[in-house]
């Protein structure tokens, strides 16, 4: 199972460039031209996140280290401890849908800390692979072609977030 | 409401700080924040210059108008406002598809390829449309098969079994993706 999955993620990458190739050579694309003509927005689309990056990294930084998160944390805690949620993965739960480098730090500690085989080790395994960076994801995507108003999606988002941290917690205990 | 979620985070940071009598590590968390915001952005530079320049060559060589359309019912009730057979659905599905094996930096660049094509189809610029919604629906809670980076966490600290969490981690991303397209729905169908 596991040299299945290392030998897919190792060769889905050459797959598909080789099929884009392919495909290039039957319909007679001059491919190194295309490439640069496509590839020149690149380093325009990056300039053109980096306010909205860094505007939004700036507020979760501080948010972060100022120790609002970790008051946050402490208030809901009961609750989770009253409803059998592990405290120990909860800032994970909390981090998640903030930053993405923030809860693998989170995540990769817990599993140094308790064991990737633990309980506690699974859930974060779990939790980290379950969802994605939901205000990375909306302010890199909408940054990029210059939507101001979100609408619904950061609720969206976040509902997502907190289902996937539910699902994970219920899937773990049944299936381990 | 980002604007709100700014403020807050701010605000709220500001004030902890000050209460907790440690304003001090503030300043050096403002540099971080925007140091790190600078990184992301020019780490994204290699990968979005490779990644549009292959796109441009699928796109020419009709390889993402024979993948939509293929896979056309699908695309249809997920996004059904969009153009039959426009090549943005073939932006779309290499979005997806990254998602789904896991590949993150593959994932970014074809997603805001699908995004610049759906900003020209945009009758509001300012605003996101439908579409967009759903594709950031379909991101944020991100169909993930193959967990790639938290599989290799789990290699360095010695796990008996890595990819165990492949299936805990398939259902549980399965829930968010299904929960987040029914609210998605609804939100759709409520501001028509």
């Amino acid at each position: 199972m596991q040299s299945v999955i290392t030998s897919i993620s190792m060769w889905i990458i050459p797959g598909i460039i080789s099929l884009i190739m392919v495909f290039a050579i039957w319909n007679r694309v001059r491919v190194y031209e295309t490439f640069v003509e496509g590839a020149k927005d690149g380093f325009s689309t990056a300039i053109q996140i980096m306010p909205h990056l860094v505007g939004m990294m700036v507020a979760i930084t501080i948010f972060q280290e100022s120790g609002a998160l970790q008051f946050i944390i402490n208030l809901i805690k009961p609750i989770f401890d009253w409803l059998h949620f592990p405290t120990e993965v909860f800032p994970l739960a909390i981090m998640k849908p903030l930053s993405g480098t923030g809860s693998l730090a989170i995540a990769t500690d817990l599993i140094a800390r308790y064991g990737p085989d633990s309980y506690i080790g699974r859930l974060a395994s779990t939790m980290q692979g379950s969802a994605d960076t939901t205000l990375f994801i909306v302010t890199v995507y909408f940054g990029a072609v210059g939507i101001k108003k979100v609408g619904y999606s950061i609720k969206v988002g976040l509902f997502a977030d907190l289902i996937g941290i539910i699902a994970s917690l219920i899937v773990v205990s049944l299936y381990f | 409401m980002v604007n709100w979620i700014w403020l807050v985070l701010i605000l709220f940071g500001v004030l902890t700080a000050a209460l907790n009598g440690n304003i001090g590590v503030l300043n050096h968390a403002i540099f971080e924040g925007a140091k790190t915001g600078v990184t992301i952005s020019f780490g994204l530079i290699s990968i979005l210059v490779f990644w549009l320049g292959m796109m441009k060559i699928a796109e020419e060589a009709g390889l993402l108008t024979w993948i939509s359309r293929l896979l056309r019912p699908f695309i249809h009730w997920l996004f059904p406002e969009l153009p039959k057979n426009h090549p943005v659905v073939g932006y779309i599905l290499s979005n997806m598809t990254a998602n789904i094996f896991g590949l993150g930096n593959a994932a970014t660049p074809m997603g805001i390829k699908a995004m610049q094509e759906l900003q020209k189809l945009n009758p509001t610029k300012e605003k996101a449309s439908p579409s967009m919604a759903t594709l950031l629906a379909i991101n944020t809670s991100s169909i993930t098969i193959v967990p790639t980076t938290i599989i290799s966490v789990r290699m360095t600290y010695h796990s008996v079994n890595p990819t165990e969490i492949v299936g805990t981690t398939l259902i549980a991303t399965t829930c968010s993706t299904i929960a987040a397209l029914l609210l998605d729905r609804y939100y759709r169908n409520r501001n028509r």
